[in-house]
This record gives structure tokens, C-alpha cells and sequence, in this order.
């Protein structure tokens, strides 16, 4: 039976961790998403699911503990917020080269430094332009809603597993720790350890039996071989574009203007082209859902109908040149966005796509 | 009579275990690197738990410990193998996990995560080769290099004032509760290498009994990086790493000596 709930992102988020059937969450406090992991304890999983729960000593023990596991086969998850995330890329890195499936949750504050501890949108670059040392990607999911931060606990391990690779869910401090319903899916059971060593026996590292050994590793200092190996990730990258892109289009069809979001940004601008309508404004919002892949397509399929974009996003401008590259210049872009913790109100967006966009003699 | 007469299973007082693979080593000819992995794949093999053992290799010399152990094995990033072996370890609480550090990967880059599995008295096995130096990039001063030793980045010798004491890490993790037998121990005599071997097989009992974590440490030379022919390091180990790094059991059942 699913479940009506009434919780914070973070908790959803760490309750539909465990409905999932994870095997394994290791984390490091960190505001704002210490929740994960205080929810994860007072559910004592090891007697619901047997899934193992572990404070680490560091984000970067953390990463790795997740990194051991996920070598054999198991399916775990870590979470932090932009601080902490920095001190995981190294082994974000490993993983991607290793090619280990993983979920890794950002509940992104402002930086850069030790920031604020309120929300923020500033940690796009790193979670989409690989972040980490080396020629990677990471998948990126952006939830909007606390509904989301349940719901793409199990869409991240599918996708980390179909790829073998890391999975980013990119939330941030608003979504985190704001409270909305949430409808809680049935408890799944964890995958018994015989269906794993049979299942994943061409890679994980479960003890050599009855098979050749095993060997997880990113090293390849052959260099004909590393080429193949960076080759080969990049062809997993390319069938996500194929296969995995996710987007939202709200209120396109007749729109003249058009505002791309994501996340609490995406939420927030809703409520602005609501505004606009209302005030006669022909607007639209196209929220990419996956941040890699970007939506760059349906973004260029629009550059006909639209007569100017606002790119709103909590940051200086970072997403604007994934939407830049997409319209290729064929239609003007602007940015709009607070930063230090303040959040954009639907006001403000809407003043500046008419400032910035509409008066700017884009029509 | 031809070397095939004599080549028969009756003859046969010593084989290679089938869990070291074929591969050249990598490591210099008389370093006591390959004598430690000849040992933990013999011990392995001997106990029958090959199915169930999933090895951690360091970022070091050893970073290609699985071109040459035929067993599953996970290599971590530098410093981080206790902490990998801490998951494995959790979510396999049936298996023998181990990892195979050198002093840089252990005691200098991955120190917090060596003594925190340590305190938290993972199920595992830690197998520690300490030379006192960076072999693999080149001689530089490792966290154990000794006082006045010269390496490369400390052409003058160890400086403590500015450089810091070589460090007893071992020493260090057996005052944590977590650890249940912590040893050191040497490889380049005969005598040395079963005491080692014993050694090592203790610590995997040590695991199937899920008594904690189980501490090898092993001094070896680095003939290489030292600039001495191998019997020479050997001779310079004995008499300048063994006073400060005393051979023997530090710990045993959970017990100071």
C-alpha cells in the first residue's frame, strides 16, 4: 500500500531510500541535509530492510565506503550538501572510471567557501561538467518538489544501474528542508546476495567463485586501453541523450517568451508565468528535469516560436550557457537569479523577464 | 633418468599457490613487496576461503597487487582502502575482506580513515607494508622514513625540528578498542617469513571468527629507493628500522602485551 506522508525533502527522500530496498547509505552531517541520515538512524533499516546505515568519518570515507560497496554489486547512496560534495569528487571521479553504479544527493547551500547554509543553485557547473578530475558526466537529476525527492530515489539506481555509473540527484536547501504530502510507494525488498553474484558476476567484486576474478579499478595505464575505457564512457553518455533525457514543458504551446528552471527555481518561476498570464504575458517554462543530459533539443525546437529566453536559476549565471549553446544564438538569453541564500520571488522573476527580455526590444 | 621422472606429484614438497597469477612483478627484484603477497594468497589458499575473499588494493607500489593476486579485488583511491573494506565488510558480513596498504597509502594520505575503521573494530584485515619511503613515485619521505634518512624530498636527511618523528601508527592503532590483534612483523629471512605467514593467518582466522580487525604490519626494505643492493637494505633494515620498529605482537585477543 502506498502512503500519504507529511515531510521535509530530506526525509522523503531518506524514507523512500529504504522503500526502495538500498542496501547501504554512509553520510557525514552537514547542513542543510543532516535530516537524511537522522531519519535514516531513527528507522533502525537494519531491522526493516537489513539495509546498513554508517556515520563516516569524513565526506571523503563516506564516497569511498560507497565506492566498496557499490564494487560488489550493492545498491547505496550518499548524500551532502556543496561543501561536502567538493570533498567527494575524487571519488565520484573513481566511480565514474571504475564504472560503479551509485546515487549521490546534493542538497545544495551557497558558496563558494564555507557559503551559507541557505539554499542555492551554484552547484551546476560541478554536477554537470563533470566536477571531479578527468573525462566523466554524471547523470543529473533536479527534483522540484519534496513528491520528487522520493520518487527519484528509485529512478537514480535504475538509471545507475542500466549505465553502471554515478547518478546525481541535485536538490538544494529549499527543497530539502521545505515540508509538502508525499505519496510513499510499497516497500520493495533488497536483492538477495545470490541474485547479485549471479546478476552482476561479469564485474562485481563478490569472491571469485566458479568464474574468472574480478577486478574494479580505474587504472589503465596502457594508453590505448584508457582511450577505450574514456570511449566507452562517453558512448554510456551519449545513450542517456538518446534514451534517459527528461524535461517539463509548461504553458508552451502559444508561448512568446519562455523561462527555463530547474528545481526550486523551476517551482518559483511556475508560479511566475502564472502572474505573467494573468497579466496578459504569453510565457512559458521549460524545466529541464535531467541537468545531463541538458534538453537541448526541445530547447532549439522552440527558437522560432520564442521571441527571448530567461534562464532563472540561485547562482550568477551558470545553467545560461547550457541554454545558450542550445538555441545557438538564434534567439537572446538573459540570466536572473539571486545568490547568498535569497530566493527569487515570482515577482521578481516576472519584472525581470519584462526588463530584461520583453523591453529589451526582443519583440 | 630425465627432470620429468623427477617432476611428479610425489616429489612435490613445494608449489606456487594458483592464487598468485602468472604475471611478472612489478615491484624490484629483491624488495619484500612480492614475499607479502606470496603469503596472503598462500593463506587464502591454504584456509579454502578464496569464493569468499575480496581484497583492497592501495595506491603505491602495490596499486597493481590484482595484476598479480587471482582474486576478486577492489583497488581504492589513495589512502581510502580502509574505508572501502569498511563497506564491503558491512554489506558482506560473510566474507574475508582485506586490504594491502603501503606506509604513504595507510599512515600519511589515508590516516583517518586507518584509524577510524580501526576504532570502529571493522571485521577486516589490514596488512600494512612499511619501507619507510615513497617507492612508486620515486623515494620521496614517507610518514615513516626515519630520522636522518635521505630521500628526495629530504635530500639532507629527516629533519624532525621542521619534518615531524617517523610515525608508529601501529603502535598508535593498538591503543584503539576497535583493534582485536595488531603485530608487526619482517619478510626478508626465512625465519621472518613464516613467523609472517603465522601472523597472517591469524588475522583471517581473526575475521571468520568476527573478532574485529586484525593489524599485520610488515617492515620491509626498499632497496630501490634506499640506493643499497638488496642484501644490503636487508642488513640496513635489521639494524636501523627493527630498533625503532620492533618486530612481535603488539596486541593479542584484544590485549595490550
Amino acid at each position: 500500500m502506498s502512503e500519504l506522508r507529511l515531510m521535509k525533502g530530506n526525509e522523503a527522500l531518506a524514507e523512500a531510500t529504504i522503500r526502495v530496498g538500498a542496501d547501504a547509505y554512509f553520510g557525514y552531517p552537514i547542513t542543510p541535509q543532516s535530516e537524511v541520515i537522522e531519519y535514516l538512524m531513527t528507522q533502525r533499516p537494519e531491522n526493516r530492510t537489513g539495509m546498513v546505515v554508517l556515520q563516516a568519518e569524513s565526506e571523503i570515507a563516506a564516497i569511498n565506503m560507497v565506492y566498496g560497496a557499490a564494487s560488489t554489486g550493492k545498491r547505496v547512496m550518499t548524500s551532502s550538501s556543496s561543501p561536502g560534495i567538493s570533498l567527494k569528487l575524487e571519488g565520484i571521479s573513481y566511480m565514474a572510471g571504475a564504472e560503479l553504479p551509485a546515487v549521490i544527493v546534493n542538497v545544495v547551500r551557497g558558496g563558494p567557501g564555507l557559503g551559507t547554509i541557505q539554499p542555492s543553485q551554484a552547484d551546476y557547473f560541478q554536477s554537470v561538467k563533470g566536477g571531479g578530475h578527468g573525462d566523466y558526466r554524471l547523470y543529473v537529476l533536479a527534483p522540484a518538489s519534496v513528491q520528487e525527492m522520493a520518487d527519484f530515489v528509485e529512478d537514480a539506481f535504475e538509471i545507475a544501474f542500466k549505465y553502471r555509473a554515478p547518478v546525481l540527484i541535485l536538490s538544494d536547501g529549499l527543497i530539502g528542508q521545505m515540508m509538502e504530502k508525499v505519496v510513499l510507494k510499497d516497500q520493495k525488498d533488497r536483492m538477495p546476495d545470490e541474485e547479485i553474484i549471479e546478476k552482476y558476476g561479469d564485474w562485481a567484486t563478490t569472491g571469485k567463485k566458479g568464474r574468472e576474478r574480478n577486478i574494479v579499478t580505474s587504472l589503465d595505464l596502457q594508453p590505448e586501453k584508457m582511450e577505450a575505457r574514456v570511449h566507452r564512457l562517453l558512448k554510456k553518455y551519449e545513450q542517456m541523450e538518446k534514451e534517459d533525457l527528461r524535461y517539463e514543458k509548461i504553458n508552451c504551446d502559444d508561448a512568446q517568451y519562455l523561462i527555463v528552471a530547474y528545481g526550486s527555481s523551476a517551482r518559483i518561476s511556475q508560479k511566475a508565468v502564472e502572474l505573467g498570464r494573468e497579466k496578459g504575458i504569453k510565457v512559458g517554462l521549460l524545466r529541464p528535469i535531467t541537468l545531463f543530459p541538458f534538453p537541448k533539443q526541445p530547447l532549439f525546437e522552440l527558437v522560432n516560436q520564442v521571441k527571448g529566453i530567461l534562464s532563472v536559476e540561485l547562482s550568477t549565471g551558470q545553467m545560461i550557457e547550457d541554454v545558450k549553446l542550445a538555441v545557438d544564438c538564434k534567439v537572446p538569453v538573459a540570466h536572473f537569479g539571486r545568490t547568498g541564500g535569497i530566493i527569487h520571488t515570482p515577482e521578481e522573476i516576472l519584472e525581470a523577464l519584462e526588463q530584461k527580455i520583453i523591453k529589451n526590444g526582443s519583440n | 633418468m630425465e627432470v620429468t621422472d623427477i617432476i611428479k606429484p610425489e616429489n612435490q614438497v613445494f608449489s606456487k599457490t594458483c592464487l598468485m597469477t602468472d604475471a611478472n612483478l612489478s615491484y624490484c627484484p629483491g624488495c619484500g613487496h612480492g614475499t607479502a603477497h606470496n603469503l596472503a594468497m598462500e593463506v587464502i589458499d591454504e584456509m579454502g576461503i578464496v569464493e569468499d575473499t575480496i581484497g583492497v588494493a592501495p595506491v603505491g607500489c602495490s596499486v597493481l597487487a590484482y595484476d598479480f593476486m587471482n582474486i576478486d579485488i577492489t583497488q581504492a583511491a589513495h589512502g581510502r582502502a580502509p574505508a572501502v573494506a569498511t563497506a564491503i565488510s558491512r554489506t558482506w558480513p560473510n566474507k574475508y575482506v582485506f586490504t594491502y596498504q603501503g606506509d604513504g597509502d595507510l599512515a600519511a594520505i589515508g590516516t583517518a580513515e586507518t584509524i577510524h575503521a580501526c576504532n570502529r573494530g571493522e571485521n577486516i584485515v589490514i596488512i600494512f607494508v612499511n619501507n619507510g619511503i615513497y617507492g612508486m613515485t620515486g623515494g620521496q619521505m614517507a610518514p615513516t622514513t626515519l630520522a636522518g634518512m635521505r630521500t628526495s624530498t629530504s635530500p639532507f636527511g629527516r629533519e624532525i625540528e621542521t619534518m615531524g618523528s617517523p610515525l608508529k601508527i601501529t603502535e598508535l592503532i593498538a591503543n584503539l578498542p576497535g583493534t582485536y590483534y595488531v603485530t608487526r612483523q619482517a619478510v626478508h629471512t626465512h625465519k621472518h617469513v613464516r613467523k609472517a605467514k603465522k601472523a597472517i593467518k591469524t588475522a583471517f582466522k581473526n575475521t571468520r571468527l568476527k573478532k574485529g580487525l586484525s593489524f599485520v604490519e610488515i617492515v620491509s626494505n626498499c632497496n630501490s629507493g634506499w640506493k643499497m643492493d638488496p642484501n644490503e637494505s636487508n642488513i640496513w633494515m635489521e639494524e636501523n628500522m627493527f630498533p625503532y620498529f620492533p618486530l612481535g605482537d603488539i596486541k593479542v585477543k584484544g590485549k595490550l602485551k
